[in-house]
């Protein structure tokens, strides 16, 4: 078979548990650190973000109510599924950022490892961020953490598919779902992890990823009445400072990501949960006031 | 057989392919937002559960009038409830304009005696209903008894009065679109002021092929009589898109003349907050959530 003709994967978005083309029918193509092309690339729209969140708020819900082991349970199946296909993504990983395979290797075997954390906090982050507060009336007064709902990630090209994977599996943990643009230079591994998330039991439309123009894209995203918080994954102050002014309008939450900090003791904290996450305080009443010993 | 049961053969398939056509059809800016208004007055606001309370038709009266206060939007065309719920209606919707549609003749089966579904008729007419829902007897139909169909809906639409009679054909267990043509033709040669497909309580409901075959009814009967009559698509049709896909199809089926409240309207109770959603997306240029918008 000396002639053969390689057999090449078109890259599509990943959208409520499908990979549909852009509806927009418009491609890019983005180049990897050495100048050698990735492919034709889906220039996602504001449409296809407008589908995606649509899709996120359908799946939320009843992600949320699984039980924290079971969501812990898929995203530790979502690192098995990355490990058995490892070295399609060091070879991706060194085309897009010009890594030695050597380094590559490190890089994804590191980010395996990240899931598996974070798998590890699914069932564990409640108790640390719960709280029973004392109170000076005669009620038993509780705060949980809920999930804050759609969340949408932007991503800057300096942090790439490190960010892509930590967002994900610190969001969808605590039963977020999450829209994601990937990082323009990054969508070919953005979208294998989307292969690799879609043969991981997690339901369709937790996770949903575009590959795209942030600029085109980042006031949309703001704006978007139905998306509860906002990751930014970058540098840009300019544009971090838009964001917070177009998303005053719903109280959108913003969170800034620094590529500059980019250590294990930063990516790989509870409190990267916890930015995701909405506080209940429950007023339950109770026969005895505040500060006498409970009859129980 | 009589003549009168003898209705066209209907080639399916380029039902289908001609349906599908108008979905194609791209209606932006202000086509659109017009588009959307006209929707909005030909809703007939819907609920029809067995857990409906006066409170819940009440605030339903109160949705009609109020749809959005901040946009500059029609009434719907009229409340569709329950015989018993007529008189709370019309009582909450005195003076505005919209009117009170009931459904009537047992439904949603119709699996009751002629003198049953009178006097459910003669009810809801006399508390006050402007419009009356009746269904077909599907059994019967399917029997082959098609006199017996014919002539329960001719007498309904004598205890109708002045009120506009509008026939459920149910078209999701009719089967075939011929029967689907052959109980068209049944309803307006019986008397029906209006043709509607669904009852909302089976799948599938309204779907654009069955609608367009029922438009073609209505537009040879059109010709051939100079008599019109009115088309209600009913169950299922949940979005802004979709609506503005039916219109389409009215317009380039039965033309200008149909378009309007009089002549068309959509049983829905979702389709509503969809339709503003877009209209606000429209006037704010974000895309909308449904937090914001009233659920009944």
């Amino acid at each position: 078979m000396a002639n053969r003709i390689d057999v090449l994967k078109t890259y599509k978005l990943y959208i409520n548990g499908k990979f549909p083309r852009t509806e927009s029918g418009r491609y890019y193509q983005p180049k990897g650190a050495k100048g050698e092309s990735l492919g034709n690339i889906c220039l996602a729209s504001r449409k296809d973000f407008r589908n995606a969140v649509v899709a996120a708020r359908k799946a939320q819900q009843a992600w949320s109510s699984r039980s924290a082991f079971n969501r812990g349970q898929i995203l530790y199946r979502i690192a098995e599924h990355m490990e058995s296909r490892k070295a399609e993504f060091v070879e991706l990983l060194g085309k897009e950022e010009g890594l030695s395979s050597a380094k590559s290797k490190s890089k994804i075997e590191s980010l395996i490892d990240r899931i598996v954390y974070y798998a590890g906090w699914t069932d564990k982050f409640q108790q640390l961020f719960s709280s029973v507060n004392p109170v000076a009336s005669s009620h038993f007064n509780f705060s949980m953490l809920e999930p804050v709902g759609v969340v949408s990630v932007l991503c800057d090209e300096k942090v790439g598919f490190e960010g892509l994977v930590t967002a994900i599996s610190s969001i969808i943990g605590s039963g977020n779902s999450l829209v994601l643009l990937a990082s323009k230079n990054s969508p070919t591994s953005a979208i294998t992890f989307a292969e690799v998330l879609h043969h991981s039991d997690l339901p369709a439309g937790v996770v949903n990823i575009l590959s795209g123009d942030r600029d085109e894209l980042a006031t949309h995203i703001a704006k978007h009445m139905d998306v509860n918080a906002l990751l930014y994954c970058g540098d840009d102050e300019k544009l971090l400072k838009e964001l917070q002014t177009e998303s005053a309008n719903n109280l959108k939450r913003i969170i800034h990501w620094s590529a500059e900090d980019n250590s294990e003791e930063y990516l790989e904290s509870p409190y990267r949960i916890q930015e995701f996450l909405e506080t209940k305080t429950t007023w339950h009443p109770v026969e005895q006031i505040g500060g006498s010993a409970p009859a129980y | 057989m009589s003549k009168l049961f003898n209705s066209p053969k209907i080639d399916q398939l380029g039902l289908i392919e001609r349906a599908a056509k108008f979905k194609t059809r791209s209606i932006k800016k202000e086509a659109k937002i017009n588009g959307l208004k006209l929707a909005l007055s030909m809703i007939d606001l819907t609920t029809l559960e067995g857990k409906d309370t006066e409170g819940k038709v009440r605030q339903l009266c109160y949705k009609a009038m109020h749809l959005h206060d901040d946009l500059d939007v029609p009434t719907v065309a009229a409340i569709c409830v329950y015989p018993n719920m007529v008189a709370i209606a019309k009582k909450a919707l005195e003076g505005s304009g919209v009117k009170v549609a009931s459904v009537a003749t047992a439904f949603p089966s119709g699996m009751s005696s002629r003198e049953v579904k009178l006097a459910d008729t003669k009810l809801a007419v006399d508390h006050g209903a402007d419009e009356i829902d009746m269904v077909i007897s599907r059994g019967r139909f399917h029997q082959g008894d098609y006199q017996y169909v014919f002539d329960e809906i001719a007498l309904i639409k004598e205890a109708c009065g002045k009120a506009r009679l509008k026939v459920i054909l149910e078209t999701g267990e009719l089967g075939t679109p011929d029967q689907v043509r052959r109980a068209s033709d049944i309803a307006i040669h019986a008397g029906a002021d209006f043709i509607k497909t669904s009852t909302g309580k089976i799948s599938p409901a309204a779907t654009m092929p069955t609608t367009l075959l029922m438009l073609e009814a209505i537009k040879d009967h059109y010709q051939k009589t100079g008599k019109m009559v009115g088309m209600k698509p009913a169950g299922g049709i949940s979005d802004a898109k979709t609506a503005l896909h039916y219109l389409a199809m009215l317009k380039e089926t039965l033309g200008e003349a149909w378009m309007s409240s009089e002549w068309f309207r959509f049983g829905a109770s979702r389709l509503a907050n969809d339709v503003l959603m877009q209209l606000y997306k429209q006037k704010t240029g974000a895309y909308q959530s449904a937090d914001y918008f009233s659920k009944d």
